[in-house]
């Protein structure tokens, strides 16, 4: 797959929003139409830059078969991405990418994948998802288990509902808090590990979500037997330059915005264990 | 037809076990269906029992006034409901509500307790699964209890 890499990699490029949605009171999704498409692989993030305010990191959020839209889902959460996700049709968007390391779709094929999403994490995953899904044949038991605060603040539910009607795909979703109304799992995401049907020699597992929550469900992995080098997380940390020179996003050896945000667990399990690495 | 004695031997919690000790509990043990939201267990009452799901799902959740019935977790095949059998003075903590069609095993308590009792070897084993899963659901507290995806900054 070929991405679109700029030539000056700190020069972004100036997009206008073509269409903003709300999926949560705090938490937006904005498309963008670039000219020539936008390629870029599952997994990879933008810095987006709100003019006169700043630039954050962003994973891409879209379809990485669909390059002519560029879809970024954001949640509010401080200055920037309050403006970002304030940002209607017209507005222009200065965004450089992508950046960092992919989900490993290809190399998973031939065996069963478990991926785990928790709250906003869906959101980096799901390029990943809409791989897998138009490949469906390359993979085997693919189990999608998905957690998040309440039924009222899942992320994507009318895609949810559409992925759970598929019958080659395991989707279980998880909520921490809830009434009688629902009638869904409550409890926490990890507690989903051992009810999916997966054959730990050769599942590949991929995590997105809260970094407390990815160091659990890693636990639980490991527990069911998916060896650590074929479980992928995908970091988060405060990404400035994005090519890794600045240093902000330094996680010993390496820079999270260059050699990840996705990392096999087995190259960071040993600093995944130190706190405020 | 199934003993009970082989749907205990189905069941993740007594699976390693060995057939004495199944039959041990088997004989504490009776078949019993949930229709979608019958309650197994209710908060208060007397902790008679305990279930062993083998099918369904069930919600364990607690009456909170003025917001209604709040579910704190659900479980499914494989999963045990209630401890407080265990426990003086044996009076349940949380209504347990069958959300679908459920089909459990459920346990008589004093009658498992007195086996415990007289033989505490069999005792031993028995509680050691039950602190296992005690374990895990506290656990899954701790972690439901951070609030991590709205603390996820």
């Amino acid at each position: 797959m070929e991405t679109g890499a700029n030539p000056n990699p700190m020069l972004p490029k100036f997009l206008r929003v073509v269409k903003r949605h709300r999926e949560l009171p705090d938490t937006w999704t904005l498309d963008f139409d670039p000219v020539g498409g936008f390629p870029f692989l599952p997994g990879q993030f933008n810095m987006m830059y709100a003019f006169g305010i700043g630039e954050v990191p962003v994973s891409i959020s879209g379809d990485p078969a669909r390059p002519e839209t560029l879809v970024h889902t954001i949640r509010a959460v401080g200055k920037v991405t309050e403006a970002l996700c304030a940002a209607g049709p017209g507005t222009e968007v200065g965004i450089r990418g992508p950046y960092g390391t992919a989900w490993p779709v290809v190399e998973a094929e031939g065996g069963d994948l478990l991926i785990i999403a928790g709250g906003i994490g869906l959101a980096p995953i799901r390029p990943a998802l809409y791989h897998i899904f138009a490949n469906r044949s390359k993979y085997g038991r693919v189990s999608i288990l998905i957690g998040g605060r309440s039924p009222e603040v899942l992320l994507y539910p009318a895609e949810v509902r559409q992925w759970r009607g598929r019958f080659d795909v395991e989707v279980e979703v998880t909520v921490d808090t809830s009434n009688q109304a629902w009638r869904g799992n409550v409890g926490v995401v990890t507690s989903l590990v051992r009810r999916a049907s997966f054959d730990p020699a050769v599942t590949t597992a991929f995590v997105c979500g809260p970094e407390v929550m990815f160091r659990y469900a890693t636990i639980e992995l490991t527990k069911a037997g998916i060896s650590p080098n074929r479980t992928f997380v995908s970091m988060e940390r405060n990404m400035k330059c994005a090519i890794g020179l600045c240093g902000h996003c330094q996680y010993g050896p390496d820079f999270v915005c260059k050699d990840g945000p996705v990392f096999a667990f087995d190259k960071i399990e040993r600093l995944f264990r130190i706190r405020e690495v | 037809m199934k003993r009970i004695a082989d749907l205990v031997a189905e069941h993740p919690i007594f699976a390693d076990l060995d057939d004495a000790d199944r039959e041990l509990i088997a004989g504490c043990g009776r078949n019993v269906t949930f229709k979608p939201g019958e309650l197994l267990t209710r908060e208060g009452a007397a902790a008679n029992e305990f279930f062993a799901i083998r099918k369904g799902k069930v919600s364990i959740g607690t009456h909170v006034p003025h917001l209604g019935d709040a579910v704190i977790e659900t479980l499914d095949a494989g999963d045990v409901v209630g401890w407080s059998w265990l426990f003086p003075p044996y009076r349940t903590h949380f209504d347990a509500r069958a959300i679908v069609a459920t089909h459990t095993i459920a346990f008589d308590g004093a009658c498992l307790r007195t086996k415990c009792e007289s033989d505490p070897a069999f005792g031993y084993k028995l509680i050691k699964r039950f602190a296992a899963v005690m374990m895990d659901r506290m656990q899954a507290t701790r972690l439901q209890l951070l609030d991590m995806y709205g603390n996820w900054r």
